[in-house]
């Protein structure tokens, strides 16, 4: 059975058909990039996908490890194992970032039926995961995004994807408003994470987040289709020639 | 966050009647008749056995009151008050004496228990559970004045208070024992022509609390009362008087509850505070009373007057509030910074959700030199409620260095509700510096939506950004009431989302 499987997916946002029939399948392991322009509908995937409100399926399936995911809310999906990392983190004042890791780690164990960690062992792991990734402690005292750089966020993200486990991780630009040296700290923690019974969908615009994070698949979108699908090196055949082929092609 | 989970349970434990308090207890009462007249505040003051001088008093309020019109500015609605159609005073039959908190009848003492205030002295001493993660309070005191409908049925660690020569009393026993201290500052910090509920209040005011801390004394422990409105059609006129002598301290907290009703009930409480040379006064309400049900019907009108005067030098007068009840919510806790190098403190959390309307805030008056105070004040709005911040801060023309710093944010969660900001500024003094701040945010869905992907449940999501919201000003409560208003606030807010 396969981890992630979407199915001819047709979405509407506000009567406006954003994906027009979206398949793709994911196994355990595997790392699939989805690239495409400006509007092709890769957020929408992404959201779609997490549970985001304000988006109307009309046709077509999302199974995760052969359930129906559409009918669960997003809380529901997160303790199944989907995980989302956003493209813009929000913020929120006056809840420490400590607080809101912790209590969103218990609420997912506690619906899967887990004990909650004790803070000792809390503590200890959020610790780690922090150390690997260059997150200083004082960042993890502070309102979750509040006053963060764009480098901060994505690390924030990332931290809270080491810290949950998730089956599959959803990437959602995550290049984005970050430099170099950001975006290799944020791929390094990105590609400690990749094992064997996880999946990840990196959806990005461009190749070079794909040098850091290499995947095993990769697929064009355009105007809510995937319209190609292939290896690596797809990637770098999209660098040089750009996505308007594509849009001919849709 | 162990205490945003546990309030998780304890709302989803509230599944059909929302409003946990909403039990009447079957006790005899004893009424005046309905509507108000001179013969009404007659009774009512021969009730509590009051001194002619005191029953004078009440009538002068009497007679200002008629001559005066309910107010309008605020805003909120509501229905026309029949003054003729209340209950003007109730009060449980005294079977005996009481000598000790076990003669109280059971029933009043099962009600506490329902509300969960640790009446019995055993259960002061030992029953405060430490707040998760928080210092251990097992040591920490705190003496009840119970005001039950009215009337003060017990009152507990005198004994100990006694020692410190604090007075912590009924003040319907203070106006017999203490008639020196009650005649000269009764009415000085809101005399009786103040405003139409206040005036109301002192011609009717059934009972309240009465708290003298000598000079150089620091109260012992919290001193706490919880009143209760329990007869139907019987309006509340609660009246508190503190009075912290040079160079005292004291921290006093109030908090409240009502049964459910249909019918609107009035209350018009009137708090006092009278804070000497170096004295400090700390006063912390939870005002949980009934708001009325999904519709908007019953609720209580809380027309409330709260008042402190820093009247010595170095005097020093906070006020915290979490507002979560009542239909129509009235309030302006205040300051008189009077004396030189006073200082005045508002915190405020007021929630409104359903059919609420508040229409709080304070005012800070500065008269002293080198006067300074603080305002922090967040509203919350939900449902289809209104929720407005109403603040006057002023330097008088002597107050040569008054500063004031008002922060005032709002937190608006679904698109049905209203917040407002009335700030009111006067200074004229040149050198006064006021700053203040305000903002207004919303629960937005992106929000939300990035709480549950993180696993946080729509309600969960809710209770964590508003308590990051409160934090402020949460962090001004006593650690016991922190930790309870924390749960109420999760609790109004219950159903506000999705």
């Amino acid at each position: 059975m396969s981890l992630l499987e979407v199915k001819d997916l047709k979405v509407r946002v506000e009567e406006r058909e954003i994906l027009h029939g979206l398949t793709l399948t994911v196994n355990p392991g595997e790392v699939h990039a989805i690239m495409g322009p400006n509007g092709s509908g890769k957020s929408t995937l992404s959201h779609v996908i997490a549970g985001k409100p304000g988006y109307e399926v009309t046709d077509g399936q999302i199974l995760f490890r052969g359930e129906d995911l559409l009918e669960m809310d997003p809380d529901e999906r997160a303790a199944k194992g989907v995980f989302l990392a956003f493209q813009y983190p929000v913020e929120i004042p006056g809840v420490a970032t400590m607080n809101f890791l912790r209590t969103a780690l218990n609420a997912q164990r506690k619906a899967r039926g887990e004990s909650e960690f004790s803070t000792p062992d809390f503590l200890k792991k959020v610790r780690e995961v922090a150390k690997s990734l260059n997150i200083p402690q004082d960042m993890l005292k502070r309102g979750v995004n509040v006053g963060f750089s764009g480098g901060e966020k994505k690390r924030n993200e990332i931290l809270q994807m080491a810290l949950f486990e998730p089956a599959v991780c959803i990437l959602d630009e995550m290049d984005s408003g970050l430099d170099i040296d950001a975006l290799r700290i944020a791929a390094d923690g990105v590609n400690a994470l990749r094992s064997p019974d996880r999946a990840m969908v990196v959806i990005t615009h461009y190749q070079r987040l794909l040098n850091y994070i290499v995947p095993d698949f990769v697929h064009v979108m355009s105007k809510g289709r995937v319209v190609k699908s292939g290896g690596k090196d797809l990637a770098l055949e999209l660098e040089a020639s750009g996505y308007t082929q594509f849009e001919d092609a849709a | 966050m162990p205490a945003v989970q546990e309030t998780v349970e304890r709302v989803k434990r509230i599944d059909v009647d929302q409003y946990r308090y909403g039990f009447e207890t079957l006790i005899e009462s004893d009424k005046a008749p309905k509507g108000l007249s001179e013969d009404t505040v007659r009774f009512i003051s021969a009730k509590k056995s009051e001194p002619a001088w005191m029953l004078e008093w009440r009538l002068e309020a009497y007679r200002r009151w008629l001559t005066m019109t309910e107010p309008t500015w605020a805003r909120v609605n509501y229905p026309k008050i029949d003054y003729q159609d209340i209950y003007y005073y109730a009060a449980p039959k005294p079977k005996k004496t009481l000598s000790s908190i076990d003669e109280i009848d059971p029933e009043i003492l099962k009600t506490y228990e329902k509300l969960g205030i640790p009446l019995r002295e055993v259960a002061i001493l030992e029953g405060v559970e430490p707040p998760p993660g928080g210092e251990p309070s097992a040591n920490r005191k705190i003496a009840v004045d119970a005001v039950f409908d009215s009337v003060s049925v017990a009152t507990t660690f005198q004994k100990e208070l006694k020692a410190a020569g604090v007075i912590f009393m009924p003040i319907s026993e203070a106006i017999r024992e203490h008639p020196e201290l009650v005649k000269k500052y009764l009415g000085s910090v809101v005399p009786t022509s103040d405003n139409y509920f206040a005036t109301l209040n002192s011609a009717v005011f059934s009972d309240g609390s009465f708290v003298y801390v000598p000079p150089g004394v620091r109260c012992p422990m919290e001193l706490s009362t919880y009143f209760r409105i329990n007869e139907r059609n019987t309006g509340q006129f609660e009246r508190t008087l503190i009075i912290a002598d040079k160079g005292s301290y004291v921290s006093y907290l109030e908090g409240c509850t009502a049964p459910q009703r249909d019918e609107n009930q009035l209350h018009a409480a009137v708090v006092e505070l009278v804070a000497l040379d170096d004295a400090e006064i700390k006063y912390s309400t939870v005002q949980n009373w009934y708001p009325g049900n999904s519709e908007g019907l019953g609720g209580i009108y809380n027309f409330v007057t709260k008042r402190g005067d820093c009247r010595g030098n170095h005097s020093k007068i906070s006020w915290t509030q979490v507002e979560t009840g009542s239909a129509i919510t009235w309030k302006y806790p205040s300051c008189i910074l009077r004396g030189d190098n006073s200082r005045g403190e508002f915190y405020s959390i007021a929630i409104s959700n359903g059919h609420q309307q508040v229409d709080s805030g304070t005012k800070m008056l500065h008269l002293g030199k080198n006067t300074s105070s603080r305002i922090i004040s967040k509203g919350i709005a939900a449902g289809v409620s209104q929720n407005t911040y109403r603040g006057l801060v002023t330097a008088h023309r002597k107050a040569t260095g008054a500063r004031n710093y008002t922060a005032c944010d709002s937190l608006l969660i679904g698109d049905k509700c209203g917040a407002h900001t009335v700030p009111y500024v006067e200074a004229k003094n040149s050198s006064a510096t006021f700053e203040h701040e305000a903002t207004t945010s919303k629960i937005s869905e992106d929000v939300l939506f990035y709480c549950t992907q993180r696993g946080l449940s729509q309600e969960e999501a809710v209770g964590l950004v508003v308590n990051g919201f409160v934090k402020d000003v949460l962090q001004q409560l006593p650690m016991e009431f922190a930790v309870e208003a924390q749960k109420l606030i999760s609790i109004s807010l219950e159903g506000s989302v999705g």
